[in-house]
């Protein structure tokens, strides 16, 4: 594994992330799960942090971290860290076997690179917060980068971490929102809006920059700019597409839960290798 | 209790950079001695315990060792998600230390009152549930979980609690080890928590009033309880009887019950402790406990029944 990132070509982390999310969705429906939908949006952010932004290596102690805080995108956090290196790529095989430690909802233990488990909403950028502090304290310069998803924005545990990073300054915090607009039942709009989602989080101390999540450019750009305020944490509301990647599945609530059959992953694959 | 914790506590941080101190704003006047010795290790988290118990994860996650102080009801019940999750899954070195045992804080009503949270607690895979008796214990128990792997909970009463292991008497404090404070004869009287400068009053009367001379043993961990010297108690004893100032489901009593249900004995387990319900009106810890029979007379009495009973 390189544990560092040389300069990272856009355009080819963007064919990485599409070839990955091919990846995910054979992964999904060979298990017959479900959170393709959120895979594929959060894909493009994932690939740029371990492509592009992150300093890796993992059990290093100047790595940077990176909590999934939306776990039920687990599934696009393991075919990343295959592709850096973590594991080999055929243990992606694993996922959800009986006995497997590739659980839907991200699993730390006995898998090299995942730094915490998630999988209830809310938890991840408290416990990024302890591992920010614990950085501070310790003198350490290493960034924490965290994964949110628009259920995680809802939950009230996340804006008491939000103050509690503004409030102790912890500059080498980042949350990018994987802001893909629908959630478990509906729209978010429609089911408890968030909007203004840029201006909630400036409000609580954080500086703000809103980007297009599957501009791999303009993410690489944007994520390699923080902290984007010094004395800040720094929060990116990175806008992203549901199922992006995969037409028929752009957009659209069902693939939140439906599982590809063997024939839509053909035609994913026509559309994500091309 | 809680001035014996701090005291450990400053002890602990002075011989060991790890240990960090977190409190959900709570601790005014106790506190700020901590702080000023330690202000890089000490965070006054605000009134947000969800937010609070992850970040002591990470804190953990990171290699610290994390003290989490709030009162029990804001800590065990509002923060639970994070605690079974960020802590107990991750198997973090994070102890949650909740002030007001029981009806310690029996005047600011129900939503201060503790009297579930042991059984909530002991549910937790691999959570260790630690409830001192007195000051003393409260010292050698900092002090054990300060040197411990996994996570854990203490439970504090509030202050002022008599010391009942005198100097000269103490034994060896042992995590998951009963500490006994007096063998006795067919009935065991065994407390947690703060109950038990009440259960010894309670088993003095006994043997002055009715000749009846308990066993009696501070259950300081009820999980992992000592399940061995439960057993050993249950094959030689007639009756055991668990006070605590806590529901009579799923503390101590239903710890204890648990082992004896599996022991091949006919030993009855007696519960005293808080009915299943909630108080709908002003009290003090006093009176709370005169309604449960949490008192020497009420635990007296019903020692001395099931001591009767064939």
């Amino acid at each position: 594994m390189s544990d560092s990132n040389s300069i990272a070509d856009p355009a080819e982390l963007s064919r990485t992330a599409n070839r990955l999310r091919f990846e995910v969705t054979h992964m999904i429906s060979r298990a017959r799960s479900c959170h393709v939908g959120s895979c594929l949006s959060v894909m493009d952010i994932l690939v740029a942090l371990y492509g592009g932004v992150m300093k890796r290596g993992a059990g290093r102690e100047d790595r940077d971290r990176m909590i999934l805080s939306k776990g039920h995108a687990a599934a696009a956090l393991y075919a990343v860290l295959a592709e850096y290196g973590y594991f080999p790529a055929a243990r992606l095989e694993e996922y959800l076997q009986d006995g497997s430690p590739f659980i839907a909802h991200t699993n730390t233990f006995g898998i090299a690179g995942v730094e915490f488990s998630t999988g209830s909403l809310g938890h991840g950028l408290s416990v990024a917060n302890g591992i920010a502090l614990a950085g501070r304290t310790r003198g350490r310069s290493h960034r924490v980068f965290t994964v949110l998803s628009e259920g995680d924005c809802q939950e009230g545990s996340t804006w008491e971490a939000a103050m509690f990073a503004a409030h102790h300054r912890l500059s080498s915090l980042v949350c990018v929102v994987d802001h893909n607009k629908i959630q478990n039942y509906g729209r978010v709009d429609e089911v408890l809006g968030l909007a203004p989602l840029d201006a909630k989080w400036q409000a609580a101390g954080w500086a703000t920059r809103n980007v297009d999540g599957h501009d791999m450019a303009a993410l690489l750009e944007t994520l390699a700019a923080a902290p984007f305020e010094p004395g800040r944490p720094s929060a990116l509301i990175a806008h992203t597409v549901k199922g992006k990647g995969v037409s028929f599945m752009e957009d659209q609530l069902k693939w939140h839960y439906q599982t590809p059959t063997p024939d839509e992953v053909a035609a994913a694959r026509l559309e994500l290798m091309s | 209790m809680r001035t014996a914790f701090v005291d450990e506590l400053m002890s602990l941080a002075r011989q060991d950079p790890a240990v960090m101190l977190l409190t959900g704003d709570l601790g005014y006047t106790v506190f700020e001695p901590f702080q000023a010795e330690f202000p890089t290790r000490y965070v006054n988290c605000g009134v947000a315990e969800a937010n609070m118990m992850g970040t002591a994860a990470g804190l953990a996650r990171e290699g610290f060792k994390p003290f989490v102080y709030s009162f029990i009801p804001f800590a065990i019940f509002r923060a639970l998600e994070q605690i079974r999750i960020d802590i107990c899954y991750h198997d973090l070195p994070v102890t949650i230390v909740g002030l007001g045992a029981g009806y310690s804080y029996g005047d600011m009503g129900a939503t201060h009152h503790a009297v579930e949270d042991i059984a909530v607690a002991r549910s937790l895979p691999g959570l260790c549930v630690v409830c001192p008796g007195d000051p003393w214990e409260v010292r050698c128990a900092t002090r054990a979980l300060a040197s411990r792997a996994g996570p854990a909970y203490m439970r504090l009463a509030k202050r002022g609690e008599p010391i009942v292991h005198a100097l000269e008497t103490r034994p060896e404090f042992h995590l998951g080890r009963a500490l006994v404070v007096q063998e006795g004869d067919e009935v065991a009287l065994l407390a947690t928590s703060n109950m038990l400068s009440t259960v010894v009053e309670a088993a003095r009367k006994l043997e002055a009033t009715h000749g009846i001379r308990p066993t009696v043993a501070s259950m300081h961990t009820v999980k992992p309880l000592d399940a061995d010297y439960v057993r050993r108690l249950s094959e030689r004893c007639r009756a055991i009887v668990t006070v605590e100032e806590h529901s009579v489901l799923g503390g101590l009593g239903g710890a204890v019950c648990e082992v004896v249900a599996d022991a091949p004995t006919r030993c009855a387990v007696h519960r005293i402790g808080i009915p299943d319900r909630f108080v709908h009106v002003s009290g003090s810890q006093g009176y709370y406990r005169e309604q449960c029979g949490l008192t020497v007379e009420g635990i007296v009495t019903r020692t001395a029944q099931a001591s009767r009973q064939p």
